[in-house]
């Protein structure tokens, strides 16, 4: 009896150790759910967007300092692309770690494929994409990009695109490459050189037709049209800051796919403090916005009747809100030092600001502007909501 | 004045500035530039200061390159690069002190132990 008793405590240790216990996961759905990164803590934490609440915290995700996050179709896995070239795979419901890697030594960003099957993260060290199998993690192909000169370059602009693609920019040699994955272990790149000095990062239109990819090294932008790429990339808003003397850039702006609004795309101007207004049938500058800063994200309500804006240090301390259908500044808020990022719940009547130095991130009524909760986080930096998980290039 | 009063007047000086090192910011401003190192200076060089955009910041990397080179560098920034110049938001005096403070590994974020690999 001595023995079975043993045996039956050491069985049930065993399992223990192994096995995490069920009663950890929750059982409800998972479309209301959102990550926030903690940058400096390296940890991330699960939020219910509908209570407004914080789940779990999820720790020992190393170098958060940059981060980005991607959704699997199921909205039950968060994929964080940490700047130290970790790759994570989180489950929401049960608020934990399931898989993680260090797929290179220093990274940007990352996306999912169109078919949720693979993972792609755009790296800095070394120069070049990685696609990984999204349930694994395991790795499919390792594509340097490496430039005429023998060199690889910075990657950066990473996106899915319709057809099993994705798209990325090389900052270091100026290109913009296509690889269709539809046979993984065949990958398919189509490359596009000379397209601009210093591209530091790009947007894909949710409809995935337009890439655009922003410039550093000179003023205006570069289109792709992935519906006639033999067209090759265009210039467009060149000179757009002719005359004018560039300011000190003391933070990148960041393209996202919620730049567009109805017909409108709204750009950052970089080394300027106004927002550049875009008409996307002609691609033609219509406008631009004077703003408080320069902005460092540009992002448009859900139903594209507003734009909210954020500056770079040193005046990160403001938020504000761009009316689409005047094009004037309807709000201008100071949440507090450091508003980092900004996400709109899916239909758009709330958003959710990251609010670094105050240890916090806000809610807000989009059409108020009141304040309807705080949040502590540690540091906060990136939000991202599951919505994400069916948009192009999210 | 003799050199005696000249020597306590130095020390009464010395004194009255609470004992810190000539021309270097005070402690609650050191803060704020260690706090700007991490996160401002971090968007692009990482906040373990191992690069991102822009290179290492790190003891090691930057142990081949002159004080004036890191000062210009910081005060006027790169042309041509991301590097802006920080003229207009710190002094002279600060961006000194950015630059030894960096070669100490002042503020130096220790990484929380991360969960290395999972299955």
């Amino acid at each position: 009896m001595r023995v079975l008793q043993s045996v039956l405590v050491l069985i049930f240790l065993g399992a223990g150790i192994t096995v995490a216990p069920a009663q950890d996961c929750l059982t409800r759905g998972s479309g209301d759910l959102g990550v926030i990164i903690e940058r400096a803590a390296g940890s991330v934490v699960v939020v219910d967007t509908s209570a407004r609440a914080r789940l779990f915290q999820i720790d020992g995700l190393g170098d958060l300092s940059h981060a980005s996050v991607v959704f699997s179709p199921d909205e039950r896995y968060a994929y964080v692309f940490g700047r130290d070239g970790g790759l994570s795979k989180l489950d929401l419901l049960c608020g934990r770690l399931v898989k993680r890697i260090i797929q290179a030594g220093n990274s940007i960003g990352g996306a999912i494929s169109q078919d949720g099957n693979l993972i792609a993260v755009s790296n800095y060290t070394p120069g070049g994409v990685k696609v990984f199998d999204a349930v694994s993690l395991a790795q499919i192909a390792d594509l340097p990009a490496i430039s005429d000169d023998g060199h690889a370059s910075k990657v950066v602009g990473l996106v899915d695109a319709p057809g099993q693609r994705f798209v990325f920019t090389l900052y270091d040699a100026g290109q913009i490459r296509i690889v269709d994955m539809k046979n993984p272990k065949s990958p398919q790149v189509r490359v596009f050189k000379n397209i601009g000095q210093q591209p530091y990062d790009a947007l894909i239109t949710p409809d995935g037709r337009y890439y655009i990819a922003g410039l550093f090294g000179e003023d205006g932008l570069a289109l792709l049209d992935l519906w006639q790429p033999d067209a090759g990339v265009q210039r467009i808003l060149a000179n757009y800051g002719r005359g004018k003397e560039k300011l000190p850039v003391y933070k990148m702006p960041h393209l996202e796919g919620w730049a567009t609004a109805g017909r409108y795309v709204f750009l950052p101007a970089v080394g300027q403090h106004e927002v550049l207004v875009v008409d996307r049938a002609t691609w033609k500058e219509t406008g631009r916005v004077a703003v408080h800063g320069q902005p460092v994200f540009v992002v448009a309500r859900p139903d594209g009747r507003q734009v909210w804006v954020n500056f770079a240090h040193p005046r990160n301390d403001t938020v504000q809100v761009i009316d689409t259908k005047s094009m004037k500044i309807v709000h201008t808020m100071q949440p507090g030092k450091g508003v980092m990022h900004m996400e709109f719940k899916p239909r758009g009547e709330e958003i959710w600001l990251s609010v670094r130095d105050a240890d916090q991130v806000h809610v807000y009524d989009t059409d108020s502007f009141q304040r309807m909760a705080r949040l502590a986080a540690d540091k906060p930096s990136g939000i991202f909501f599951t919505a994400r998980a069916h948009k192009t290039g999210l | 004045m003799t050199f005696a009063k000249v020597c306590l007047l130095t020390i009464g000086l010395a004194l009255f500035s609470g004992m810190t090192v000539a021309d270097e910011p005070d402690a609650e401003r050191r803060g704020e530039l260690l706090y700007l190192l991490k996160h401002d200076c971090g968007s692009c060089h990482g906040m373990t200061r191992q690069g991102g955009l822009g290179p290492s910041l790190l003891p090691e990397a930057l142990a081949k390159k002159s004080d004036a080179t890191l000062f210009a560098t910081i005060m006027e920034g790169r042309p041509g690069t991301p590097m802006p110049g920080w003229r207009e938001l710190l002094s002279e005096q600060e961006v000194r002190w950015l630059v030894q403070a960096m070669r100490r590994g002042d503020g130096l974020v220790v990484l929380a132990p991360s969960q290395g690999d999972r299955l």
